[in-house]
């Protein structure tokens, strides 16, 4: 199955994002706390984008794609125009840092990294597609 | 999104988030213990029983105030999480940065 949604770059529209993930991924037999996880890498994944890729312009709007099927991982595609933030060339600051320096940036990044498996960026002609997976079990 | 209560017990302000705290919503929490400790109160509880998602932005809030919250002698623990928000601050190894217990009673006990 695949499930597609069309996202303008307001982070009010957080919500709506989650919302789609949780509907799409509700009746595939995926655990509760699996979803929650996933939902939350991909809340950090858009919320990224939209305030530091688009300034948060509302006009601005990426897709996002859900790929589910039984017994495969779950792979989730942002498709953007413009380039990439790639959060592999990014060092997260160490937890330290983040209390002291009051560094809030670096946590969403090592969530999504902690949640998911992989993180990969393909570059297309005017677009750049964002591609992350995630193993779960299925009933 | 969220909507914050606030009650004053024995001299303790227990902040109860509703709803979801994520990047276009951190900052209402942010103001609220911002408040709270203007207002002079050394005792927070966080009651996290009616928070159904928290998202990074509002983790960040909790841990910005660790610091000061040390420097100035005040005490923060937050109780009563369902097991999805408890998860979130699992992952990053919050439960080691931050007071989090289960329920009002023995939040109340860590900060007396």
């Amino acid at each position: 199955m695949k499930y597609k949604y069309k996202v303008g770059c307001s982070i009010e529209n957080l919500k709506g994002v989650r919302d789609f993930i949780r509907t799409s991924l509700k009746n595939h037999g995926i655990s509760d706390l699996e979803v929650s996880e996933m939902v939350l890498a991909m809340d950090e994944m858009c919320s990224n984008l939209m305030i530091h890729a688009h300034d948060c312009n509302p006009n601005e709007i990426f897709e996002l794609h859900i790929l589910v099927d039984k017994d495969d991982p779950v792979v989730f595609e942002i498709i953007d125009e413009g380039t990439a933030f790639d959060i592999n060339q990014f060092k997260e600051p160490t937890m330290d840092n983040i209390i002291h320096e009051k560094r809030k940036g670096g946590l969403g990044i090592r969530l999504v990294k902690s949640i998911m498996d992989s993180v990969e960026y393909e570059q297309q002609r005017n677009k750049c597609i964002c591609r992350l997976a995630k193993k779960v079990n299925f009933n | 999104m969220v909507q914050i209560k606030r009650l004053q017990e024995d001299g303790v302000d227990i902040i109860t988030p509703i709803g979801e705290i994520d990047a276009s919503s951190s900052i209402e929490l942010d103001l609220t213990i911002a408040k709270s400790v203007g207002e002079g109160f050394t005792k927070i509880l966080v009651d996290c029983s009616a928070l159904e998602y928290i998202s990074s932005a509002g983790l960040g809030v909790f841990m910005s105030y660790i610091d000061e919250f040390k420097d100035k002698n005040l005490k923060m623990v937050l109780f009563a999480m369902s097991e999805k928000v408890a998860n979130t601050f699992e992952i990053l190894g919050l439960y080691e940065l931050l007071t989090i217990t289960k329920d009002k009673v023995e939040a109340k006990k860590l900060v007396q």
